[in-house]
């Protein structure tokens, strides 16, 4: 999330789409509720209606699958229409720069594009074809008028001019009539104090194309104004409430800590790594933060090797492992080599992906690949068991299996970070059953057991021996430690911006950092959460800020450096005055001498960085100031963003597998960069007869994941007992299907049996003269609960096929049938 | 003066945490369910269900609607129930709460009488006849604490309180639902210490959601028999 939950309450019009917020997010209709009693206007896209549709003021369906168009119709409208925020557009987006010649878009294809014949990725782009024209300082070229032919916004007028009323409905399977109220009344919020905000999950995420739904999005928010905005952004709530803890902390395979770079084998040195990776902008007006760079990545290797790290041993960069360039190492990857008998041994720890993973049969088959594999987890589950679990022949599985139990969250304390960025330290409840131990114990047991081994040499042993490893107290995790290391540390005596610091005193922000070694961070995102202050996460102060709209800035802690909402500078004009006064989030109030700003002060929330606003009152520019989005190398936020794996412009493409023979919008069908895979286990199969209807996947209230501590729940399980496929009337009435009854769900990859619940909720979709029928499954069920072993997953179906930029796999949109048993 | 419960049904996203919270407070036992087609499960109260939040799927000119109705007893002012019984050992109402609670002394009741005496369908029996239902959570209130499914609410749509208060509360919530919803009513909030504010017709979310005239209650059929009932009892406590 840009803002975060309580936030949403600032809002004047809320658009739910690719989540189910009422349902999976339960509390966030608490802020959902209350906005609306301010007068706010609730709208739900989604191709089933919900629980969060029954709350919901304008209800459309979609297909699934086709949220590219939806929202591309959108940015036609706003165009067209003049909804969008002029001022902010020209002032704060990139949509004045120039992008250079070689930029095009044909037939579905940008310009640069190369297939990919030996995949898993389709094909890629030579991205150094959507480069910006710069000037002769090395400044991208601008038109702030946005008239140029070749600016972004003329770009993006001339890309979405094809997403027409009737094109869009036709893909979507949505009325036109729907499309233009969810239009009209989404982009009134472009008005100036006016706030609309985007609640999105998995709905989105889970696509071939998911990167670029929250990409479409972001471009309508900026085109409107939204972000930085109270009650606006773009927010992704997470499906689990630590997810944003666990990526900040590196839990993906492509960045380190805080969003640094996994180091690739090019990268031959600690210099190359840092000036691969490090931006370099040549305005004087862009704060182009990530020119920080060295400060950070030295800083985590300090905070890794401790005192074994110093400059002439490049802070024991050569220690850490570099990935083959062009190389990826996801999910799919992992389990694409496990089946392939590439991997020995594999930890699945606190996952099941026996029943969590896509094509999860795929999953099932090869774990029993493997020589070893360690299950941590709270009890053991379908991934533990997968040599006994259905179709398997134990006899002969070869995999040994161990299990260590993991205590539960509440028995353990530690911190998590919510989806708003706010990391909330929890005390310890009761302590662990049994054997069972705090994840960090399992860590810190199993580091000081493999650092024995390799004491006396190994291969390659250095990392392992000179890897700090000093987090115990009493023989025990210690979490304050952590949390302290991940913080930073002076490590000498040093003066910095004029301010004495004492060597194993803790660093106050990361603005303090430094690349010379003399201090350490395990994440700098995370410098300022744990100071000789103390524990901020731990902070429970109820007082609001000055602007009263909900930051409690003394309750927890956020980052980066308690920055409730982000890229807050963009809530104010160039002469820092909020674009809405009544519920603002900074405001300029720098003493004024002759119409010009003589002093530095903003009100409110912690500001993008405290420099002067960009115009004097006077109207005069400043040459002191920075561009608000302070994260871009060039300080202006991204309507073309050209750093994705698929295209600067977001672009509709048909899931990989779907119900219609042609994308009318452009002659490619899938996403031309989608990472697909092509094993004998990764069945795919489009417009088949034998698969024809469309199937996705999703969550209830009543469960969580893969129900591992809800299946095993009574009271929960009286409530949601059995796997169910939900069907419309009409698709029920073609199959002679009733209500309730057990049918067979089957798709390229797999089948499961399941409750029908033949619905209003879901209705077929007319695409045309095409009628297009669309199922949906929950993917909380596994064989192992209840003792029936009848309710399965329903990721058995599903394609582990997924986006070029993320890998998340396909699960929203995919095809399948349905049959009577 | 009595406690009352506001649940304002518009507000309610059919999460069914309050369904749960019920169980959990009580410690009542799952019961064996099956997927019925619905997600509403169990298929009615019972014994060792209180709360039943009940979904109901309507359409009206080509708009859908999905209609929540956290059931629970009503915990009448003037309670039929109570009154059927005539046995304080087995049904009373707390006088500081206004809550109606049964006792295990239930089974000395005509269990099929109290149940049909009860306007909203409330009442549900165990084997051997005992009887029971939502009790306000009348241990937790009496301690200073929200009835557990209200303090589980996080939409606002259950709220307790004094009663006026709550009463207050429901006037200001049913006119400012009016403006979007135009048959939003509040459903006997004169004979109820349980007011529910609904946006549709009352059968539109249930069967029992209003008390309907006539067919419940004590009837004079009940009046004759709670006459005889001194006898009757006696009699059944010799048997
Ligand atoms: S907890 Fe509240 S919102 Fe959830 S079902 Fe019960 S009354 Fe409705
Ligand atoms: S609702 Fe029924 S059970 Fe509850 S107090 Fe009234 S009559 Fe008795
Ligand atoms: S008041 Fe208590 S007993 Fe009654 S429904 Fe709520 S939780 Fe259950």
């Amino acid at each position: 999330m840009t803002n975060h939950w309580i936030d949403i309450k600032n809002s004047d019009c809320i658009l739910i789409m690719g989540s189910n917020a009422a349902e999976n997010h339960p509390i966030s209709f608490k802020y959902v509720t209350e906005a609306m009693e301010k007068g706010a206007t609730l709208i739900n896209v989604d191709p089933r209606f919900t629980r969060t549709s029954s709350k919901a003021d304008i209800y459309a369906s979609l297909r699934s699958g086709s949220d590219i168009a939806f929202l591309g119709g959108m940015i036609k409208y706003i165009l067209d229409n003049k909804r969008y925020s002029e001022e902010y557009v020209a002032l704060y987006t990139n949509a004045p720069f120039i992008v250079g010649k070689k930029y095009g878009f044909k037939n579905g294809l940008f310009s640069g594009y190369e297939k990919m014949p030996e995949g898993p990725s389709l094909g890629k782009y030579d991205k150094s074809q959507w480069a910006f024209d710069m000037d002769k300082n090395g400044v991208p070229k601008m038109d702030r008028k946005l008239k140029h032919k070749r600016s972004v916004f003329q770009l993006l007028k001339k890309h979405y001019s094809r997403y027409d009323f009737k094109t869009v409905s036709m893909i979507t399977g949505t009325p036109e009539a729907d499309l233009k109220r969810i239009y009209d009344t989404y982009s009134a919020t472009g008005e100036r104090g006016k706030a609309g905000t985007i609640m999105y999950a998995m709905g989105w995420t889970q696509h071939t194309t998911g990167t670029q739904n929250i990409r479409t999005m972001a471009i309508i928010q900026l085109l409107l104004g939204n972000m930085g905005m109270a009650g606006g952004g773009v927010n992704a709530l997470r499906g689990e409430s630590n997810v944003q803890g666990s990526t900040d902390h590196c839990l993906l395979w492509h960045i380190w800590p805080g969003y640094l770079k996994t180091a690739r084998a090019s990268n031959t040195s600690l210099a190359a790594y840092n000036e691969k990776w490090t931006p370099v902008s040549k305005d004087p007006l862009s704060a182009n933060w990530w020119q920080n760079y060295p400060k950070y990545s030295v800083s985590m290797l300090k905070s890794f090797f401790g005192e074994k790290a110093n400059a002439a041993n490049e802070f024991g960069y050569q220690w850490l492992p570099k990935v083959d360039d062009g190389a990826v190492y996801s999910w799919f990857d992992i389990f694409d080599a496990m089946y392939k008998e590439k991997m020995k041994g594999f930890f699945a720890w606190g996952m099941n992906p026996a029943c969590s993973g896509a094509n999860a049969g795929k999953n099932r088959t090869a774990m029993g690949k493997l020589d070893w594999m360690v299950n941590v987890n709270l009890f053991d589950n379908e991934t533990g068991s997968f040599w006994k679990g259905p179709g398997m022949n134990p006899a002969s599985i070869k995999t040994e299996v161990f299990m260590l139990p993991a205590c539960v969250s509440v028995e353990k304390e530690g911190s998590i970070t919510n989806s708003g960025r706010w990391m909330q330290w929890r005390y310890q409840g009761p302590k662990p059953l049994g054997n069972s131990r705090p994840d960090g114990d399992i860590i810190l047991a199993l580091g000081e057991k493999i650092k024995e081994l390799y004491r006396d040499g190994g291969v390659f042993h250095e990392p392992i021996v000179n890897l700090k490893w000093d987090y115990e107290t009493g023989g025990a995790y210690d979490p304050h430690k952590v949390a302290k290391e991940i913080n930073g540390y002076f490590v000498k005596d040093v003066t910095i911006k004029g301010k004495n610091f004492k060597k194993g005193t803790l660093v106050p922000s990361f603005a303090f950092l430094q690349a010379d070694g003399s201090t350490s961070s395990g994440n700098w995102l995370y410098c300022n959460s744990y100071t000789e202050k103390g524990n901020m996460a731990a902070r429970r102060g109820q007082k609001d800020a000055v602007n009263n709209i909900g930051l409690y800035p003394e309750f927890a802690w956020c980052w980066p450096v308690n920055r409730r909402i982000i890229y807050n500078r963009a809530s104010v004009d160039a002469k820092g005055v909020p674009w809405d006064r009544k519920d603002w989030v900074v405001y300029f109030k720098g003493e004024e001498k002759d119409g010009k700003y003589v002093s530095r002060k903003w009100l409110g929330d912690v500001p993008d960085g405290g420099w002067y606003p960009l115009q004097n009152p006077d109207g005069s520019w400043r040459d002191d100031a920075k561009h608000p989005f302070i994260m871009r190398k060039h300080g202006h936020a991204q309507i073309f963003g050209p750093g994705r794996a698929d295209g600067p412009f977001p672009e509709h493409y048909e899931p990989l597998e779907c119900p219609v023979e042609k994308n009318y919008l452009n002659p490619q069908m899938v996403n031309p960069t989608a990472a697909v895979y092509s094993s004998d286990a990764d069945a795919h199969a489009t417009c088949d007869p034998r698969f024809p209807y469309v199937g996705t996947t999703y969550r209830v209230s009543e469960h969580w994941q893969t129900g591992l501590m809800t299946r095993t729940q009574s009271w929960l399980m009286e409530m949601q007992p059995q796997v169910f496929v939900e069907m419309s009337e009409e698709l029920a009435r073609l199959k002679g299907i009733q209500n309730g009854e057990r049918v067979n769900v089957s798709s390229a990859r797999g089948q499961l049996e399941c409750s029908a619940i033949v619905t209003k909720r879901f209705k077929p979709f007319k695409m045309g003269d095409l009628v297009v029928h669309q199922v949906g499954i929950p993917w909380h069920y596994g064989w192992r609960w209840p003792s029936t072993g009848k309710e399965e997953s329903a990721n058995l179906l599903t394609p582990a096929a997924g986006d070029p930029n993320t890998r998340i796999p396909e699960t929203k949109a995919f095809m399948v049938n349905v049959t009577k048993l | 003066m009595s406690k009352v419960f506001f649940i304002d049904t518009t507000r309610c996203t059919g999460c069914r945490g309050c369904q749960v919270a019920c169980k959990q407070w009580h410690d009542l036992p799952a019961e064996a369910t099956q997927n019925r087609g619905t997600f509403e499960n169990p298929p009615d109260l019972s014994f060792s269900t209180y709360k039943l939040v009940r979904m109901r799927e309507m359409e009206t000119n080509g708009k859908l609607k999905w209609l929540f109705f956290p059931e629970q007893c009503r915990h009448c002012i003037d309670p039929p129930c109570l009154e059927t019984a005539g046995d304080e050992e087995a049904i009373y109402q707390d006088e500081k709460t206004g809550a109606v609670i049964f006792t295990a002394n239930t089974k000395n009741l005509f269990a099929d009488e109290i149940i049909e005496s009860c306007p909203y369908n409330i009442p549900r029996k165990a084997a051997d006849g005992t009887l029971a239902k939502c009790d306000m959570c009348n241990d937790r209130v009496t301690n200073g604490l929200l009835p557990a499914c209200v303090q589980t609410c996080h939409t606002g749509s259950m709220n307790f309180g004094d009663r006026e208060q709550m009463t207050a509360l429901a006037e200001q919530r049913l006119a400012q639902v009016r403006k979007k919803q135009k048959n939003a009513s509040l459903v006997d909030a004169d004979s109820v210490n349980v007011i529910y504010l609904i946006a549709e017709a009352p059968f539109d979310y249930h069967e029992f959601v209003t008390a309907s005239a006539g067919a419940h209650g004590v009837t004079r059929h009940m009046a004759l028999r709670k006459m005889v009932r001194p006898f009757t009892r006696a009699l059944r406590q010799l048997a």
